[in-house]
């Protein structure tokens, strides 16, 4: 019998476990997966409860549902890896033994990283959307809301989604504008980054988009530290960013069970091989999605992307024979722009974002890089697309591998 | 993608403004990049930084991030500012003419 341990029950935990389960024999493998809660998250759906348009209900579903059957599912927290000994210690320090381990332990907030950042006001006058408690408050705060300053805060990268916090912006001067009360808010970005997103041509795009919709960008800041009393933030430089109402994206970190594996870089993150997904270093370990170092996205489409050539991989890896599929860094983003528009963005490790029509060349019937309305549809069915295609590994009709197919560059 | 010119020489640049060919490189240089971002002196706790960034380069291939930096390098995070204003990483890549550090994604 040979034993597959999974580590994380998430988007990346639960595509692996689907897709895998059907090919592996039942008789010679054992599928085990351990995560620490019964609930899965929608969290592209966080995005969308300050606003209303979604409720907390609406992005939750019980995690072993989503799971096959046949995989044995282990609640608990995880203490610690030993790869050397090719097992796993659990919160209550019981082990699971495993032949083939899957990292997909994701990333997580750390507000605590930032001097100032989680105090008292925390949840009072500073919010996060990257938890299911934070975004919920910040919906309750900001229907009581009366206006003011609004600042979203980046505080390092790499972040989940580096593109929700330009959504949130947008999505907050729609909700201010049908409120009536736009002109009493103020939108503000504060970036460690030299513009609006990572990449040249997007981040130009994405610039023009915050100064018409007068969402004013303080770029190249790199956050020191939050003063709650005197409601600012403060910069290395000592320069400072007034703020009434601070939403912020913390420092994003991978899990501690990695920390305390002694497997991670400078945020917990594994480094990983870009290509074959597999972990640097270690033998018959893998790492799928938020959880790895690399330079990709962390994101869901991305994870999905990785999940197709973990896939191949894996079962080339089992059977002795060289690995042949290569990650190629895919992301394929919506982007809310609020009043029921979208744009779309498709990139690689080498290819940034470019204008176009996805998937067809000229027919779309997305548009790459330009608001539409599709777009935003693209959008809203993801939900759909995420419960009923995407965690049960079922295919979609984008590649894994990017296509300049209907790009210019 | 742009070139500069330095001493009758044009060296080809990336996207993202920063030297296009590693072989490009040399300390004289490092100081004609650094005068034009506004770093008029090198100091050797400049140097300090950029030549631990063109070894974890060299042994990486991705230059390291400004937490990684101020874990490693000894310089804390304050000093990196001051030594290299607005964004140690991308500033300090840039003049070790190592393309901008992949963790900014």
């Amino acid at each position: 019998m040979r034993h597959l341990l999974i580590l994380g029950g998430g988007t990346a935990g639960t595509m692996m476990a689907n897709k895998l389960a059907p090919v592996l024999d039942e008789q010679e493998w054992q599928m085990t997966i351990v995560d620490i809660s019964e609930k899965h998250y929608y969290q592209p759906g966080f995005l969308f409860v300050p606003f209303g348009t979604y409720s907390l209900r609406d992005t939750v579903k019980p995690r072993r549902q989503y799971l096959p059957a046949g995989v044995k599912v282990v609640i608990s927290g995880i203490d610690h890896i030993e790869p050397g000994r090719k097992e796993v210690v659990l919160s209550d320090l019981s082990t699971l033994k495993y032949d083939y381990l899957i990292i997909a332990t994701g990333a997580d907030i750390h507000p605590e990283q930032t001097e100032g950042l989680l105090d008292e006001e925390w949840g009072k006058s500073k919010f996060d959307f990257y938890t299911p408690r934070g975004t919920e408050r910040l919906g309750q705060f900001l229907k009581g809301w009366q206006g003011g300053k609004l600042v979203v805060s980046i505080t390092e990268m790499p972040i989940k989604c580096p593109v929700a916090p330009l959504e949130f912006l947008f999505l907050a001067d729609a909700y201010f504008t049908k409120r009536g009360m736009r002109d009493k808010v103020d939108l503000h970005l504060v970036t460690p980054l030299s513009g609006a997103f990572t990449k040249p041509k997007a981040s130009q795009v994405l610039g023009d988009f915050l100064e018409r919709k007068k969402i004013t960008v303080t770029p190249d800041f790199g956050l020191a530290r939050v003063d709650s009393k005197e409601k600012k933030l403060v910069a290395w430089d000592d320069t400072e960013v007034g703020y009434d109402l601070l939403v912020s994206v913390p420092t994003n970190m991978g899990d501690a069970c990695i920390e305390r594996s002694g497997l991670g870089n400078e945020l917990n993150f594994v480094p990983t091989d870009k290509e074959t997904l597999l972990a640097d270093g270690l033998e018959n370990v893998f790492v799928i999605g938020d959880a790895t170092n690399l330079p990709s996205s962390k994101a869901g489409s991305v994870t999905h992307f990785q999940s197709e050539i973990l896939f191949e991989n894996f079962l080339e890896h089992i059977e002795g024979r060289p690995m042949t599929a290569r990650f190629d860094g895919h992301a394929n983003c919506f982007i809310e722009s609020g009043f029921g528009k979208g744009l779309l963005i498709d990139f690689n490790y080498l290819t940034e974002p470019l204008p176009g029509e996805f998937p067809l060349p000229g027919v779309g019937p997305f548009s790459l890089l330009k608001e539409s309305s599709i777009n935003h549809y693209g959008k809203l069915m993801f939900r759909w697309t995420y419960w009923n295609l995407l965690l049960r590994g079922i295919e979609l009709p984008i590649g894994s591998a990017m296509s300049m197919a209907g790009k210019r560059a | 993608m742009g070139t500069m010119s330095v001493v009758g020489k044009t060296l080809a640049l990336d996207a993202d403004g920063h030297l296009a060919n590693r072989a490009d490189w040399n300390e004289d240089l490092a100081r004609e990049i650094a005068a034009q971002e506004g770093i008029p002196l090198l100091t050797p706790q400049h140097w300090a930084v950029i030549n631990y960034m063109r070894t974890i380069f060299e042994k990486e291939g991705d230059a390291p991030s400004i937490r990684r930096l101020t874990k490693e390098s000894g310089v804390d995070t304050k000093t990196l500012y001051q030594l290299f204003p607005k964004g140690p990483a991308k500033r300090a890549s840039k003049i070790a003419g190592l393309p901008k550090p992949k963790g900014c994604i």
